[in-house]
């Protein structure tokens, strides 16, 4: 298939991880910022091709396993609303909140439902105006156009009955929190190449310059990391620290701009908490004044929910680098992918499902090939 | 979705016409039930033993072990690319007794219906059922219907049982796997999946994708030309070839290596699955078989398969290996490997 297999190629990965090799000569930690490269190296195993100076940590950019736990209660508290249909992303309906998860809810009755874009619930929405219609607005960069889209299309419409539980979060904060977080080991980052897509690098150069750390704006297929680590390797090992674009094929410089202006338009920076890190200053994004009647946080009353992360998890520093998920004692024992404890390990972006599923913690003996037919 | 199906030929029998649309006394067991039996089941299914409207249809069977199985079908939508619930719930009813290595010979069918389905629909999936039973040569010879109420089912659901009998000399089991044998699929995998999904969510891609739905019955009288060397035949439907592969290796308490390059896909199903983050190995197939069959007789076996209309993409995916017993691994394209692990529930899709 154009664009998919290309990337996928073995003796071309084998290629780059060996000029990977040759250009390594001490260790280095190298961050990938999104949730999306997580799942592609550890599900191909691409750290396994890498020389073993190389460590890979996995960065907090999975938009499920950041969202508070609060915003997580107060979508399941507005979902069981009896007037209220919940529209969300699919890999949402099985995070964790303090007591239960959209699953539950929904087998309690409450009206939930998986959606593919944002606007497939603005469109039930004005299908069935007698009823309340709440999107589960989360994501970084990505998802927020298609989020902006549908608050600014309810609104152009009038379409009173659809709100949206906005918890937007932003990857340069987040880059900012883990360089200056007491106990950082992360020399290099791969830049999350759908975040960039949108946003496009502008904001990244005087990051990489501020902190010494070279970025490299990196896509989701094999040779796309692995082309991205060998960029950052190269870097680290000239001790340079600028931004390079390995993901040229989809990221510009400026971005989308059609898509920039309507996110400006619709939100508005603010501090945000992220699940297991805390509140990190102007990391977020919320509606607008403007658009504020569409905001479900302020439609439905649940500004006073208030709650706390189970003491076991160790989210916080899986997301921040400073754990493997299977460093953490209760991985794999108090949680699991049936039971997790926290969002990292529900999401097939999160780093501790990632390691879970793709078995990270059992060592596989070798076997042979199977005849090519 | 059911009424932009064309029902094709199917025009509705005399005197249901005076009822466009079920109502609760379809299944009530007067008049109007008797008129359904009379004018929809028993003129689509035609057999002597279901003419005898008997409380239980009386049947002979050919000497040897006899296979029975029952699976209940909720698809939605009813109708879909590639097939209908009606030819699911024969197909899958075949291909579990087909996977025993029985000949399948007879289905029940137990129908509830909720009230207000279209009657058009009704005959519709009657009718792709009796042709699928004639396609797949069983015969449908008993059955039940019941009416619940509007809001209390979902148009349509069906059951089905079904018995055949497992020839002399043949040996089947999940149990069954030996290191060294190779593991087989008989085409590409994940098209029913996507095909409902597609369908049920309105998602558009460049092509249709259509449903693998089929009986195998014959692919497998093919396989089994081969009796001593075939160990294991499954049909990967809900969970896939990962679900059912995982249950392989515990039951033999073998190991299994897939190659992941070497499992056929159709590029618009992976292109669907990538699309929305779901992995095709756990995509549900309605007419793909995988078989473990011996090493030294997998060559043959392969090309047997690939004379078949519904093996012609018969492909050697992985080995089964004495090592991590109980567990499913896969070597990556780029040659690194994983676990294939079992899912909690159903794939989510991804959020970006």
């Amino acid at each position: 298939m154009k664009y998919l297999n290309e990337f996928r190629d073995g003796p071309k990965a084998q290629g780059l991880a060996r000029e990977i090799r040759r250009i390594t000569t001490r260790p280095w930690a190298i961050m990938e910022v999104c949730g999306g490269q997580t799942h592609s190296i550890i599900r191909n195993g691409i750290d396994q091709l890498l020389p073993p100076e190389i460590e890979l940590i996995h960065g907090p950019g999975c938009p499920v396993c950041v969202t508070p736990l609060e915003v997580i209660d107060k979508a399941l508290a507005i979902a069981a609303l009896p007037n209220v249909t919940f529209c969300s992303f699919g890999d949402m309906l099985r995070v964790p909140g303090s007591a239960k998860d959209l699953f539950h809810v929904k087998s309690e009755g409450g009206d939930v439902r998986i959606v593919y874009s944002p606007l497939d619930a603005v469109e039930l929405a004005r299908k069935n105006p007698q009823r309340e219609h709440v999107f589960f607005g989360i994501g970084f960069e990505t998802t927020a156009p298609a989020n902006a889209m549908a608050v600014k299309v309810a609104k152009q419409q009038g379409i009173r009955n659809f709100s949206m539980l906005a918890s937007h979060v932003l990857v340069p904060p987040a880059i900012e929190a883990i360089m200056t977080s007491p106990g950082n080991r992360v020399q290099a980052f791969l830049a999350a190449g759908h975040v960039c897509s949108v946003m496009g690098f502008w904001q990244y150069p005087p990051l990489a310059e501020k902190y010494c750390a070279p970025i490299v704006i990196t896509g989701f297929e094999p040779l796309d990391i692995l082309e991205g680590i060998r960029r950052a390797v190269q870097q680290l090992e000239a001790g340079q620290a600028s931004v390079e674009n390995a993901y040229a094929r989809v990221v510009n410089y400026e971005g989308n701009k059609p898509a920039q202006r309507v996110i400006e338009e619709v939100f508005e920076v603010t501090d945000r908490g992220w699940r297991g890190i805390g509140v990190i200053p102007r990391s977020g994004w919320r509606l607008r004044d403007a658009y504020r009647d569409f905001d479900a946080e302020a439609r439905f009353d649940v500004g006073s929910i208030r709650t706390k992360e189970s003491p076991l998890c160790r989210a916080g520093e899986v997301l921040q680098g400073r754990i493997k998920p299977h460093e953490c004692p209760a991985f794999g024992n108090e949680c699991t992918p049936r039971r997790p404890l926290g969002a990292t390990m529900v999401s097939s972006e999160g780093a501790c499902a990632a390691y879970y599923n793709y078995g990270r913690f059992i060592t596989l003996e070798s076997a042979q090939p199977a005849r090519a037919t | 979705m059911s009424e932009d199906i064309d029902f094709g030929a199917w025009t509705c029998p005399l005197p249901l016409q005076d009822y466009p649309r079920i109502v609760i006394g379809h299944g009530g067991g007067g008049k109007l039930s008797a008129e359904l039996v009379e004018h929809l089941f028993l003129p689509a299914f035609q057999n002597a033993a279901l003419s005898a409207l008997g409380d239980a249809s009386v049947l002979s069977l050919p000497p040897g072990r006899v296979a029975f199985t029952t699976d209940s079908f909720v698809v939605r939508p009813l109708f879909f690319p590639g097939g209908s619930i009606g030819d699911l719930a024969v197909n899958g009813t075949v291909n579990d007794l087909a996977m025993s290595g029985a000949q399948p010979l007879y289905l029940s069918a137990g129908f509830i219906i909720e009230e207000g389905l279209p009657m058009a629909t009704l005959g519709g999936v009657v009718e792709r059922m009796a042709a699928a039973a004639r396609n797949a040569g069983v015969q449908l010879v008993t059955g039940d219907t019941k009416v619940v109420g509007k809001g209390h089912g979902d148009g349509l659901y069906i059951n089905t049982a079904g018995i055949g009998v497992i020839p002399s000399g043949v040996q089947l089991g999940p149990n069954l796997a030996r290191p060294g044998d190779c593991v087989l699929v008989s085409g590409t995998i994940g098209d029913h999946g996507m095909a409902i999904m597609s369908a049920r969510e309105g998602l558009e891609f460049e092509s249709v994708i259509r449903s693998d739905c089929a009986a195998l019955n014959t692919l497998v009288e093919a396989i089994l030309e081969f009796p001593e060397e075939v160990h294991v035949l499954r049909d990967p439907t809900r969970g896939g070839v990962a679900a059912t592969l995982n249950e392989i290796a515990r039951q033999s308490k073998v190991g299994i290596v897939l190659e992941e390059g070497s499992i056929p896909i159709e590029p618009d199903v992976q292109a669907a699955c990538e699309v929305l983050g779901l992995d095709p190995l756990h995509v549900a197939n309605e007419g793909k078989l995988i078989a473990i069959v011996a090493a030294n007789a997998a060559a043959s076996i392969l090309g047997r398969m690939r004379q078949h209309p519904l093996g012609s993409r018969t492909t050697v995916i992985g080995q089964v290996t004495e090592g991590n017993p109980g567990m499913l691994a896969a070597r990556t394209s780029i040659g690194g490997m994983r676990i294939v692990p079992l899912q909690i529930g159903e794939q989510l899709p991804r959020i970006c």
